[in-house]
């Protein structure tokens, strides 16, 4: 049967899936919806705990990099990104 | 003529430590009318497509064209509406205070966002703007400043800018960071006709999706310093060096600076750890602000400083 992902990114407070989500972002390859920016300002689960709780599968996570020397203090892109999937099947055309 | 009113110490406190200030309905209506009069087109002869629209705009001389690296007072004729609001004394007191005087002209634009529910459906459907941080990767110190004039009332339908608080001091390059759909805290323009925002040029930033049936019209420019952006600001109330610095984690209530306040709030989407790293970054702005090399609130820099002992 045909199936198409949903992914679903929740960047968190730390490296540990058990903390506070502080960003997301939503796609839909399902397409019974249309995410786009800006369009929630309440995160979808409290952690990323609540994330696999409801279902939804981890397939990446951020790696914990060494801080350069001299580029200690820099900060720049959100540090603790974790993908999620959902398959969802989708009904054959008769 | 009219002294320019200046910020104070705890507004450019909040400007280092969120990147943004607003003010809300600072340009009066009577300008806000002239302005948006010489953008609409006429009764009759509406746009019907966002690139019609500026077509139309960019060949009058409502917004003239200039060349980067202009001198700001030698950009706008006197009479010219621009040059009116740049010229209110609230509007320079702020520019004064954050790029001095005679600011190096950036770039302007002014960003139309069609409404859609005239007779034909003028845009494909609506989508906002991914975030990005505007220009390109800038490790400076010194900084730029955006103005955002909205010369009419946006409401939440009508998409005004979404921005990040705090997200400035984050070295960045531009759009990569579009997969940023939403950030806990972030803020959406919502304000009174002739309101001036002003953000750091390295504020995480997007237009929002214009689901009113009202065109949107927003006007930005960008200014440099051409002098150290030290002390520009009414500075009468500054203290650096407090004669005593105020107790950490076992804190004391009778402490309540509220300029060392504003620079250590945290913002609710900071990370547990690079959360820190924004306080210090922070410091090290308001070092350069403030011209005090010394300069620190909670012992953020001095403790990282201190390698033999205390002075």
């Amino acid at each position: 049967m045909a199936a198409r992902q949903k992914v679903l990114v929740l960047y968190l407070a730390t490296s540990a899936l058990d903390t506070p989500v502080i960003g997301w972002a939503k796609y839909d390859g399902f397409g019974d919806s249309q995410p786009m920016t800006g369009d929630e300002d309440v995160p979808p689960y409290k952690t990323g705990v609540d994330a696999l709780r409801d279902g939804w599968r981890l397939i990446q996570a951020s790696p914990l990099v060494s801080h350069a020397s001299g580029e200690e203090f820099r900060t720049d892109y959100l540090k603790y990104e974790f993908f999620f999937e959902q398959w969802q099947s989708i009904e054959p055309r008769l | 003529m009219s002294r320019d009113v200046g910020l104070t110490t705890l507004q450019m406190a909040e400007f280092v430590a969120r990147g943004v200030l607003a003010f809300d309905g600072v340009v009066p209506e009577a300008l806000n009318a002239r302005f948006l009069e010489q953008l609409r087109a006429p009764v009759g002869d509406s746009d019907r497509t966002l690139s019609q629209a500026y077509s139309r705009i960019i060949h009058d001389s409502s917004i003239p064209k200039i060349s980067p690296g202009t001198s700001l007072p030698d950009c706008f004729q006197p009479g010219d509406c621009l040059h009116d609001i740049l010229n209110l004394a609230s509007v320079k007191g702020v520019i004064r205070s954050l790029v001095g005087d005679a600011p190096v002209f950036d770039h302007h634009f002014l960003h139309l966002t069609l409404g859609t529910g005239n007779e034909t459906r003028r845009t494909a459907r609506a989508v906002s703007q991914h975030n990005h941080q505007d220009s390109t990767i800038d490790p400076r110190q010194a900084f730029d400043i955006q103005l955002f004039y909205f010369p009419q009332a946006v409401t939440r339908a009508m998409g005004g800018t979404r921005y990040i608080p705090g997200s400035h001091l984050r070295r960045v390059s531009e759009a990569a960071i579009a997969r940023y759909q939403n950030i806990v805290g972030q803020e959406h323009v919502i304000c009174p006709a002739g309101s001036l925002y002003v953000f750091h040029m390295g504020l995480w930033h997007g237009a929002g999706c214009n689901q009113s049936t009202e065109d949107r019209y927003l006007y930005k420019i960008r200014l440099g310093p051409n002098a150290p952006q030290v002390r520009l600001w009414n500075d009468v109330d500054l203290v650096t060096q407090p004669d005593s610095p105020r107790p950490i984690f076992w804190t004391d209530p009778s402490h309540k600076d509220p300029v060392a306040n504003r620079l250590m709030a945290l913002e609710p989407w900071f990370e547990a750890d690079t959360g820190r790293l924004e306080l210090i970054n922070r410091l090290k702005l308001w070092r350069y602000i403030t011209g005090d090399p010394k300069a620190d609130v909670d012992y953020w820099l001095t403790r990282i400083e201190n390698e033999w002992g205390l002075p």
